[in-house]
């Protein structure tokens, strides 16, 4: 049975496309998910792509954060489901208070669009078993609003439990604190990362093929599963 | 206060009116009462005012455009031509491409975020109306002296909104242009570029046909945004209860462009429009008679069903509004119900405000009383046509005389001398390196992009299963263009050509932004006669016809007009984008040649502006045969392997090609200077036709053998090596000196 | 210290594009009867000496020439009570 991994649409997504396509060339069925429909077809993951939903106004992903299909994805999110929010989906999952912290304005108060080195800190999430744990990678980041920002005893906890996912190496972007590119719940199934993994999965239009990892990984544990 | 109703203007013949305030000529509005058998009413006369300004009606600038048409080239590849929004270009396998570059230049200088932003809104609404989905955009910009304090001002605010708006559309920017030169003072020029793409059935036209059709306006709601100067009538009729000065400055919504996008495009999918037009200057005056105009000419509108932002708006005001992210559709009466839904879905307010009526008048109603009743055409397409004075300036020959020779301007004669004017030229603003800039806009989403900032042309895939792509490339130099306009126009054109060819695309057509000063002035009218008659000289010889674009007059402070400046776009397309050719020297051991012939020509030079901030004598000699044949061989080596890097000569010559090419790739390069060459000329001369390419040792018979076989010399310069830039005999500059030099230097100055 | 407060909102006839987001997401969470939202700026200016005109002026000119964009924006002065 072909995996469905669900890529949700809200107004204002913009790489929803291309998590659809990083979802195919990874061997999944991608299904395009619509933010009005609490339905969500039978999903086995899903990914919250980037973009500026809602224009970003507000908050980035406040809004989007009280759509329909957000109610049901936080249900299932609570009951395991993996979930994968790249950049405004991460900040859609911060809003949902799935995962801690927040997003703030870069630090150089500009977008910055780059090839962003990481490294992968945590390779047993559901989205990063692919990987090996201190693994580098290399994948575009793009945005304005990325700096993730928390207290400092959820930072240390987030250390202390191994939920940092990616940190930044070489340039912190956007002056997130302890250089963090991507945090964890506990259980490990949602996933937040303010890189784009779906804009490295083919050598043609991406700088490598190194975030194809993210999708390959769901994919192996939703077959173990 | 009394509405100026059609009535009412037949009963007040002589109620004096404010033409002249409005920007009318004395014969025009005249004009207009004998088109009409009467005054007009004020809603009338601020329809033709602004229909009739230059901005609308091309009145100075459209007996020389005409050229554009009368010496087309014979193209199968244009589906729709000059006159509908943009121009439309079949690129194969049932695709077709449409793309359009424009200029928005004075509402960035007044409010630089918001006037660039705008400027992108606006281009990617004149591509979706023609049926497109847009995939890319690109922005040709120009500012006044890097280091003058304004660029302070203009710059970061110009790139902010064009990121911005971009970014939020999710369009990947793909390219274009950042030039500093002091005559942009004051004046800077934002010109904005987009590419759409679609299949044959798609194409979409600007027409109302079919009696009983209804109009229906959706997007945002209308307010009083960019109706500054009709503020002179609503001053008239208004009492002063209302906000006293309306914004000239028009704001602009991405999230909402982006939600108009989709539901336009889904709308297309289920085939619900007859005709469409997009809302962008004078508004729903100009969709209005247009889509009327265009078709067969009967249309009534109620203004009362306009959703407004702000209700103290009049008819007058409501006809002029600029507010952004509207678009106009012509809908058959059963498709109507799902057209709403459709704007439903997607948070798209839309109201179906009139109906394509039989007669062949454009009515509009306000509050029941008929406040414009005009024939279309004498709005949209049968405005004033002037022949303007034009006369090559009396300072042209002064200019050309000064010929940037050894004597008047003084050469490096030594190694450490090139060596210097290598890192000045590629350290100054101009050549520099522009990622601040550039890192400011998302180059990746879509997941198309095949090559984009810092390459020779922006490429992207349009079809993932079959790898066939379009790449488009924008130039101009002004600085030639002053010293000679006819050639300048065809340096841009010569240079976008090759730069499609370089990165292995084949050229097919043009869109260009004509950017001068005032049309009044008979120095500026002869450099715009001369540049679009070298323009469309140039594109009948390379087949490539010019299928749109924008012409924007008085560029200028006081009497000082910025340099002519046509800034050219070229559209090409590849069958396999994953046979591109980038400019990075990539492969150590690989052979450079360098193609084309070189001649010592300095005049307009990047040299002679950085060294000696000079500028005189005649730009490089234009060969189109020569570019025709630069460009077979580029794209025929592209496609059968037999090239690994191309990267065209421009500004700054084959030095600053050689410094982009080897930072780009991480490798230096070994080069000899061919015998009989001088080498401060084989460094800086800005000959055109030339390329420099890497050609993989395997390769070189079979590459040599096709340079002869047809007539291209084709000259080996060295070899990619080591981690310098290596000129036998002169010097030796390192990567680490040459990236000192290069980079950092935009933000150093703005950051 | 005193606190002179500045209040920068886009002129009403400017779109405000925030400001209808919010009002339009506002319904859709049960938060009815709101007819409009605009969204604006503030910033709170903590003076080191005495709020007297020439100070308010000076402050005026701030924020006429830098933290308000006056092509699209209108602002407001006022001083707070001095926090305890």
């Amino acid at each position: 049975m072909t995996t469905r991994v669900g890529v949700v649409t809200f107004p204002g997504s913009l790489d929803d496309r291309d998590a659809q396509r990083a979802v195919r060339l990874a061997g999944a069925e991608p299904v395009s998910l619509w933010h009005r429909d609490e339905d969500l077809h039978q999903v086995d993951a899903v990914v919250l792509p980037g973009g500026f939903s809602y224009g970003d106004y507000l908050r980035c992903g406040a809004i989007s954060r009280f759509s329909p299909v957000m109610t049901t994805i936080i249900e299932q999110a609570k009951l395991g489901m993996p979930v994968l929010g790249i950049c405004n989906g991460f900040q859609v999952l911060c809003e949902s208070h799935l995962l801690p912290g927040a997003l703030t304005r870069n630090d150089s108060l500009h977008f910055a669009c780059r090839d962003q080195k990481l490294r992968i800190e945590n390779a047993g999430t559901a989205w990063t078993r692919d990987y090996s744990a201190g693994q580098e990678i290399v994948v575009p980041l793009k945005n304005g609003e990325g700096r993730f920002v928390a207290d400092a005893h959820v930072l240390d906890e987030l250390e202390a439990e191994g939920r940092v996912v990616a940190r930044y190496l070489d340039v912190n972007p956007n002056g997130s604190y302890r250089d963090i590119a991507g945090i964890t719940n506990a259980a490990g199934n949602v996933v937040g990362l303010m890189p784009h993994p779906e804009h490295a999965v083919e050598p043609l239009t991406g700088p490598t093929t190194e975030g194809l990892g993210f999708f390959t990984s769901v994919l192996k544990q939703l077959v173990n599963a | 206060m009394s509405l100026d109703t059609v009535k009412n203007a037949e009963q007040t013949p002589d109620a004096a009116q404010p033409w002249a305030e409005l920007g009318l000529k004395e014969d025009e509005y005249a004009r207009i009462r004998e088109i009409l058998g009467r005054r007009p009413t004020g809603a009338e006369l601020a329809m033709y005012s602004v229909m009739w300004s230059e901005h609308c009606s091309y009145k100075s600038s459209k007996v020389h455009l005409k050229q554009f048409g009368e010496k087309k080239p014979d193209s199968d590849a244009m589906l729709v031509g000059i006159g509908e929004n943009a121009g439309v270009v079949d690129v194969g396998q049932g695709y077709a491409v449409t793309f359009k570059v424009e200029s928005h230049n004075h509402p960035s200088y007044i409010e630089p975020y918001q006037g660039a932003a705008t400027g992108i809104g606006g281009i990617v609404r004149d591509i979706l109306a023609m049926g497109a989905r847009p995939v890319a955009v690109m922005d040709p910009l120009r500012f006044g002296a890097a280091d003058h304090p304004d660029t302070r001002r203009v710059l970061p605010g110009i790139v902010a909104g064009i990121g911005g708006y971009g970014n939020c559309l999710g369009l990947p920017n793909i390219g274009g242009e950042v030039v500093f030169d002091s005559c942009y003072q004051g004046n800077p020029l934002v010109n904005a570029l987009c590419v759409g793409v679609m299949k044959h059935e798609d194409i979409h036209l600007a027409q109302a046909s079919g009696a009983g059709n209804k109009v229906i306006l959706y997007g945002a709601r209308t307010g009083g945004d960019g109706i500054g100067g009709v503020s002179v009538l609503a001053s008239e009729t208004f009492d002063d209860t209302k906000p006293a000065k309306r914004p000239a400055v028009q704001v602009g919504d991405p999230f909402q462009e982006k939600l108009l996008i989709e539901c336009t495009l889904e709308i297309f999918r289920e085939k619900l429009v007859k005709g469409i037009q997009d809302l962008g200057g004078a508004g729903l005056s100009c969709a209005t008679s247009e889509l009327a105009s265009a078709g067969s000419g009967g249309m009534r509108i109620d203004l009362d069903t306009v959703h407004l932002r702000d209700n103290t708006l009049s008819p007058e005001e409501i006809l002029m509004s600029e507010s952004q992210e509207r678009m106009c559709a012509i809908v058959e009466p059963d498709k109507v119900a799902r057209f709403l839904e459709i704007c439903e879905k997607w948070d798209v307010i839309a109201n179906v405000i009139g109906e394509v009526t039989d007669g062949e008048r454009l009515e509009i109603f306000w509050h029941g009383e008929l406040v414009v009743d005009v024939p279309p055409r004498t709005v949209a397409h049968e405005g004033p046509t002037y022949q303007r004075p034009y006369a090559r300036p009396s300072w042209q020959d002064a200019l050309q005389a000064d010929a940037p020779t050894g004597e008047r301007l003084a050469r490096p004669t030594t190694g450490e001398g090139l060596k210097a004017d290598l890192l000045k030229v590629a350290g100054h603003p101009n050549q520099a390196s522009k990622s601040w800039i550039t890192d400011q806009y998302d180059r990746y989403v879509l997941g198309n992009t095949v090559l984009s900032h810092g390459e020779d042309s922006g490429m992207i895939r349009i079809d993932d299963e079959t790898n066939l792509g379009v790449s488009v490339a924008t130039d101009g130099n002004g600085r030639y263009a002053k010293l000679d306009p006819y050639t300048g126009a065809q340096l841009a054109l010569a240079e976008a050509y090759r730069n499609v060819a370089a990165g292995g695309a084949k050229p097919l057509a043009v869109s260009d932004c004509l950017n001068f000063g005032s049309p009044e002035d008979p120095d500026v009218m002869w450099q715009f006669a001369e540049a679009t008659r070298g323009l469309a000289d140039a594109c009948l010889v390379l087949g490539t016809p010019v299928t749109g674009g924008n012409v924007s007059l008085y560029n200028q402070t006081g009497e000082v007009a910025i340099h002519p400046t046509p800034v050219v776009a070229v559209l090409g397309v590849i069958d396999d984008v994953t046979r591109r050719t980038p400019v990075a020297f990539a492969e150590e051991g690989q052979l450079l040649y360098l193609l084309g012939d070189t001649a010592d020509e300095l005049g307009g030079s990047a040299w002679s502006q950085v060294v000696h901030d000079h500028l005189g004598g005649l730009p490089p000699k234009v060969d189109l045969e020569r570019e025709r044949l630069l460009g077979d061989i580029l794209i025929a080596a592209s496609r059968d392997g037999m090239i690994d890097a191309a990267h065209d000569l421009s500004d700054g010559g084959l030095g600053q090609a050689l410094v982009e090419s080897c930072l780009k790739g991480g490798h230096g390069a070994r080069i000899i200077v061919p015998e009989g060459t001088d080498p401060f000329v084989f460094l800086f001369s800005e000959s055109a036709g030339r390329a420099v390419v890497a050609v993989p040792r395997s390769e070189e018979l079979r590459f040599n053998d096709m340079c002869t076989a047809r007539g291209l010399p084709a000259t080996r310069i060295g070899v990619v090596d080591g981690d310098s830039i290596d000129v036998q005999g002169q010097f030796s500059v390192t990567l680490a000196e040459l990236k000192d030099a290069h980079t950092g230097v935009i933000e150093a100055l703005l950051a | 210290m005193a606190r002179v407060v500045v209040d920068v909102m886009l002129k009403p006839e400017i779109l405000d594009p925030q400001g209808q987001a919010v009002q339009r997401a506002l319904p859709r969470l049960g938060f009815t009867g709101i007819a409009d939202v605009r969204q604006g700026k503030r910033f709170e200016l903590e003076l080191e000496g005495p709020v007297d005109d020439a100070a308010l002026a000076r402050i005026r000119e701030a924020a006429e020439t830098f933290l308000a964009n006056t092509v699209i924006e209108d602002f407001t002065v006022r001083v707070e009570e001095a926090a305890k």
